[in-house]
């Protein structure tokens, strides 16, 4: 198809350069440096897209990012992002889009069907409709309205392509590169500041790409041409091009949004297709431009209406008529330069109407002084407009001009509130409370020769502010046609219910008057009841109009009425590039133990264990994970086995004061512990509950060695930090987390002595040398070696640790040594199973409501000292006599399976809430006592061993006899451990 | 948000965990009355616009930071190590 609608001429074009596209499936072509709207337009394709509620036809209104009505979706597949503003992509070979929200096709769309129902449709609908009867609400209501809503798609399928996240530190940021923008950058960069500048745009210049602007009597975009090249050459420049400043945070953070992949179906190689910039900022310079506001009548929405400065914008920087014969409609002196825009473009204006008394300037174009348009005419498009006095204009094209709005966005999301400047009959920005200024358009200042002085101003001062001299840039002389004049003119009374002001969401004048009417007066409760402004443009085309529609319905004006609140982002960002890197398997940091690749090698499954990879078992020829871990755990107990466990928490303490450091953590007492033992902790929070437990060595007079759980390490050493730092700087105490610097082996069973006897031939491992919580430092071949007589499986059983490098040497010599006596690698899964067999306590059962009475530690709670947790640990609630208690429970048919999770409740009794008594928090398979086994807490439970309880799984639908037990299910007396 | 770490400088309260009320007072180890210590873990004023935080720079230095900050602005006025801070209060003491 030809490009009717292209100028023989002009435009920021490449006509060299032809690009191939298709939309709704039609194949078109268009030039390089075209968007997708532009080139739509170009080849005659006006109607785009149906609009969300009533489904009218909807067309082009803007050139660029605050379209609230050309939403496409882009690309196809996995890579299709819907809602996208055909105005703001930039056209490519081989681009793919598609218009939305119709059904079966743009043209002809069933659906419009609710533009005739409309009267159903109003303000608050939802709310009133859908109500009654509530049976309705799922099978029903929620259904349709589920069909009916939304506008693009989402693909369905996980996006293939990446996403980036990235910090940038700079001098001076300057957010918009027009006239104002560019005059700041310049200044400040030639200053030597670190400046950066974004644009949203993909070419620096602003207006001066779309309008007609001379600079020192030439073209203005070649000035800011020039100014680009300059600033691309400055080594302390950094630019930015298609590049939206989102969000303004607390201190001069601000996010950014780099579309680095935008420009082809998919990103470059090894190039994302987005990348978000946390920028911190010393100074900011806001040359966001000002957008252009509609005036509101009947029939508003007609493909074929645009806003002025986007018919000029096409004409300008695009070289395309947006129509045939247009009406130029607004209150301002914007129009007479439209009018000429387009006649220059040969588009053939057919009446100029001026709703003021009168114009500040002549004309050649037909003007209609003092006139309205008071309703558009036409069905899928524009053909002609009715003026107040009942004169009708055919045309198909609708340029209006209702004045400007400052881009106050990232202004107010500072936490300024705009101010209502009456003469310009706009908000501007507030007055600053962060280190920013806003130049230029942003501020109200609309003149081009205004934009660059105050863009040049808030430069220098920016670059001074942070230590530079600078001085003003020589600023080009501009010449452009005259604007400003403006009276206010928000809309024009018709049938309001075809006047649209938020064309996004279909929200209309008597949408609004109706909220104002139903008691939703406040800006913020209309905005709400009617959706205005809620749609993704944020309503800037739409928020304004709506707000002095309101006011006009409550007798006020716009200033008493108020403004909503400006909130991050902008314009729309993807969830992709927030997310950046952190996906699937990237979501955060996977730990893995100096022996990984070491149980790799012999066979290991690897579960998941928050960020760590452990290992589950060693399955042998065919073996389940079941399978495996019974024959690990009986070789254990039988023989001796051998596990990794390096992921336990490890914290280095040296210093005098250390005794007293752990006696205040710890709820059991220090003071005693001679070098070369260990003993167990018990930490607890200061709310009385069990925080942590492990065993901590005494190395030397003041060297200490804390072990963790594997999973409170972090949180156990921020506890300290807060403790020594906050609470007891007295305390002499150095200690640093030395848990990735070892790794650890345990080595349990039986035989576990005379296997460390060969490791350490030259030590004496006797019971009576190294007896139960020894703890000493050996020479293993010229490495330092740390061993610990300690055991979680009940055995006889060692923990040694040597420097992480060493450990999958190591742990190969232990199995070397081992391998006589038959020495058998165990997992995860064997050691929970020989702790619950024990009755150890891991964090499966201290889940954060335990205390150390609950969990049967009640003598270790020391009366003799102060440390964290005991005041409120002697709370009279937590010694209640009903307060679950940690048991054993073992099934009374051996032959039935315990499940972690259920609860228990006593015999005899409905299963309900009320009568439940506690709950199982660990359960095993004990292949040692050839059953099932569990742990769990049961009222009053250490009082109850013998009688027997009901399991009650309402998710798996059991129902088992339990009977209360000791929780030492193997070697109550710790006769092996000591052995 | 940026926040003043006295030893390592203005950083990304990213790399920072917030804790709360810097002026809440651990009560003396010999206090047996429980209404203190209820106090001291479970209550927290909650003040529009002055506070005086505690903010522990996880991902830096690991310095416990006493933060002055105002809630409604987010403006923040100065920062101390949460260590000297406690010694100085206790040689007032």
């Amino acid at each position: 198809m030809s490009q009717d609608f292209r100028l023989a001429e002009g435009g920021l074009i490449d006509r060299e350069r032809h690009l191939h596209f298709k939309f709704d499936g039609r194949r078109y072509t268009g030039f390089a440096g075209d968007s997708l709207a532009a080139a739509l337009l170009a080849n005659g394709v006006r109607l785009v897209g149906r609009s969300f509620k009533y489904h009218r036809p909807r067309g082009v209104v803007t050139c660029g990012s605050n379209e609230p009505n050309a939403l496409v979706e882009l690309r196809t597949g996995a890579r299709k992002a819907p809602n996208m503003p055909a105005t703001t992509i930039e056209l490519y070979e081989g681009l793919v889009a598609s218009s939305q929200n119709r059904w079966p096709s743009v043209n002809f769309d069933l659906l419009s069907v609710n533009n005739i129902l409309a009267p159903v449709f109003v303000a608050g609908f939802y709310y009133k409709t859908f109500m009654w009867p509530a049976s309705w609400w799922e099978p029903v209501y929620e259904r349709f309205i589920r069909r009916a809503a939304g506008l693009g798609r989402a693909s369905g399928a996980p996006d293939p392509d990446r996403y980036e996240r990235a910090n940038l530190h700079c001098d001076v940021l300057v957010v918009g590169g027009g006239p104002a923008g560019l005059a700041a950058a310049l200044t400040a960069g030639r200053a030597g500041a670190r400046v950066v500048i974004c644009d949203e745009g993909p070419r620096l210049g602003g207006s001066l790409l779309s309008e007609r602007i001379r600079l020192n009597g030439e073209a203005g975009w070649r000035w800011a041409g020039e100014a680009a090249l300059e600033l691309a050459g400055l080594p302390n420049v950094r630019v930015m091009t298609g590049t939206t400043v989102f969000g303004y945070y607390d201190h001069n953070t601000l996010g950014a949004v780099e579309r680095v992949g935008e420009k082809g179906p998919r990103p470059p190689e090894h190039m994302p297709r987005e990348r978000m910039w946390h920028i911190d900022a010393g100074q900011v310079v806001i040359a966001a431009g000002a957008l252009e506001r509609p005036i509101v009548f009947t029939n508003n929405d007609l493909p074929g209406v645009m806003l002025a400065s986007a018919a000029r914008g096409y004409v300008n920087r695009y070289a395309v008529r947006p129509g045939s014969r247009a009406v130029v409609f607004g209150n301002n002196e914007d129009i007479y330069a439209t009018a000429d825009d387009l006649t220059a473009g040969g588009v053939e204006v057919v009446g100029v109407v001026d709703s003021r008394a009168k114009a500040a300037q002549s004309s050649s174009h037909p003007v209609y002084q003092a006139q309205r348009v008071v309703r558009a005419l036409g069905w899928r498009s524009v053909t002609g407009v009715e003026l107040g006095d009942g004169t009708k204009l055919n045309c198909d094209l609708v340029a209006v001009a209702g004045g400007w709005n400052p881009a106050v966005h990232l202004s107010s999301q500072t936490g300024v509130r705009p101010v209502w400047n009456s003469e310009a009959a706009a908000f501007l920005p507030g007055e600053p409370r962060q280190a920013e200024a806003s130049v230029g358009a942003a501020a109200g200042y609309f003149a081009t020769s205004d934009a660059l002085d105050t863009g040049a101003a808030a430069g220098k001062a920016a670059a001074e502010a942070r230590g530079r001299k600078a001085k003003i840039a020589d600023l080009p002389v501009a010449e452009e046609p005259r604007h400003g004049g403006l009276e206010a003119l928000w809309y024009v009374p018709g049938r309001d219910k075809r006047s649209f002001i938020d064309l996004q969401h279909d929200v209309t004048v008597s949408d609004v008057k109706l909220a104002e009417r139903e008691g939703y007066r406040s800006v913020e409760h209309m905005k709400r009841y009617t959706t205005l402004g809620m749609a993704t443009d944020q309503g800037k085309t739409a928020n304004i109009p709506g707000l002095a529609i309101l006011a006009e319905a409550r007798g006020q004006d716009i200033p008493e009425v108020g403004t909503t609140v400006f909130r991050p982002p902008y314009t729309p960002v993807s969830l992709g590039v927030f997310a950046g890197y952190n996906r699937q398997q990237n979501f955060q940091p996977v730990r893995r133990s100096p022996l990984h690749e070491w149980g790799e090698a012999h066979g290991a499954v690897f579960m998941e264990a928050g960020p760590w990879m452990r290992i589950q078992a060693f399955p042998r020829d065919g073996e389940d994970i079941m399978a495996a871990t019974n024959r690990e755990v009986e070789a254990t107990r039988r023989s001796v086995g051998m596990c990794d466990v390096s992921t336990l928490g490890r914290i280095d303490l040296q210093g005098p004061d250390v005794a007293e450091f752990l006696n205040r953590l710890y709820c059991n007492g220090w003071k005693t512990l001679p070098v070369g033992k260990a003993r167990y902790g018990l930490m607890l929070r200061e709310d009385g509950i069990v925080f942590d437990d492990g065993t901590t060595s005494r190395l030397g007079e003041n060297h200490y060695l804390m072990t963790t759980t594997t999973g409170q390490a972090p949180l156990v050493m921020t506890h300290m930090e807060y403790c020594h730092q906050v609470l007891w700087p007295e305390l002499d105490v150095t200690f640093v987390s030395v848990s990735d610097q070892w790794a650890g082996v345990a080595v349990a069973g039986p035989k576990s002595r005379a296997v460390l006897q060969k490791v350490f031939p030259e030590a004496d491992l006797s019971n009576e040398a190294f007896p139960f919580l020894a703890a000493g430092e050996f020479d293993l071949g010229g490495l330092p070696a740390r061993l610990f007589r300690i055991t979680f499986s009940g055995e006889l059983g060692y923990e040694l640790n040597v420097p992480a490098d060493y450990g999958p040497a190591v742990a190969d010599m232990i199995l070397e040594a081992g391998e006589e006596f038959g020495i058998t690698p165990y997992g995860l899964e064997a050691l929970d199973v020989m702790r619950i067999e024990k009755g150890h306590v891991t964090h499966a059962d201290l889940d954060g409501r335990v205390t150390a009475a609950d969990a049967g530690f009640g003598k270790m709670m020391s009366t003799k000292k102060d440390y964290i947790g005991r005041r409120l640990a002697e709370r009279p609630a937590f010694s209640e006599a009903r307060r679950p208690r940690f048991v054993g429970l073992r099934p009374v048919d051996r032959n039935s399976r315990l499940h972690a999770g259920a609860h228990l409740l006593p015999q005899g009794t409905t299963d309900s809430i009320e009568h439940d008594e506690g709950y199982i928090s660990s359960a095993a398979y004990s292949p040692t006592l050839g059953h099932w086994i569990a742990l769990g807490f049961l009222a009053n439970g250490h009082e109850r061993l013998g009688e027997v309880v009901r399991m009650v799984d309402l998710v798996r639908g059991l129902e088992v006899p339990v009977e209360v037990v000791s929780q030492h299910f193997v070697d109550p007396e710790g006769e092996r451990q000591n052995a | 948000m940026r926040i003043p770490c006295p030893l390592c400088g203005d950083r990304d309260s990213g790399e920072f965990t917030y804790l709360g009320d810097a002026t809440v007072r651990r009560p003396p180890a010999d206090e047996t009355d429980l209404e203190p210590w209820f106090e001291f873990v479970y209550l927290r004023d909650n003040p529009k616009g002055w506070h005086k935080e505690l903010w522990h720079h996880g991902q830096g230095c690991r310095a416990w930071v006493a933060v002055e900050r105002d809630t409604l602005t987010h403006e923040v006025f100065g920062s101390q190590l949460a260590r000297e801070r406690a010694i100085a209060e206790d040689e007032r003491a």
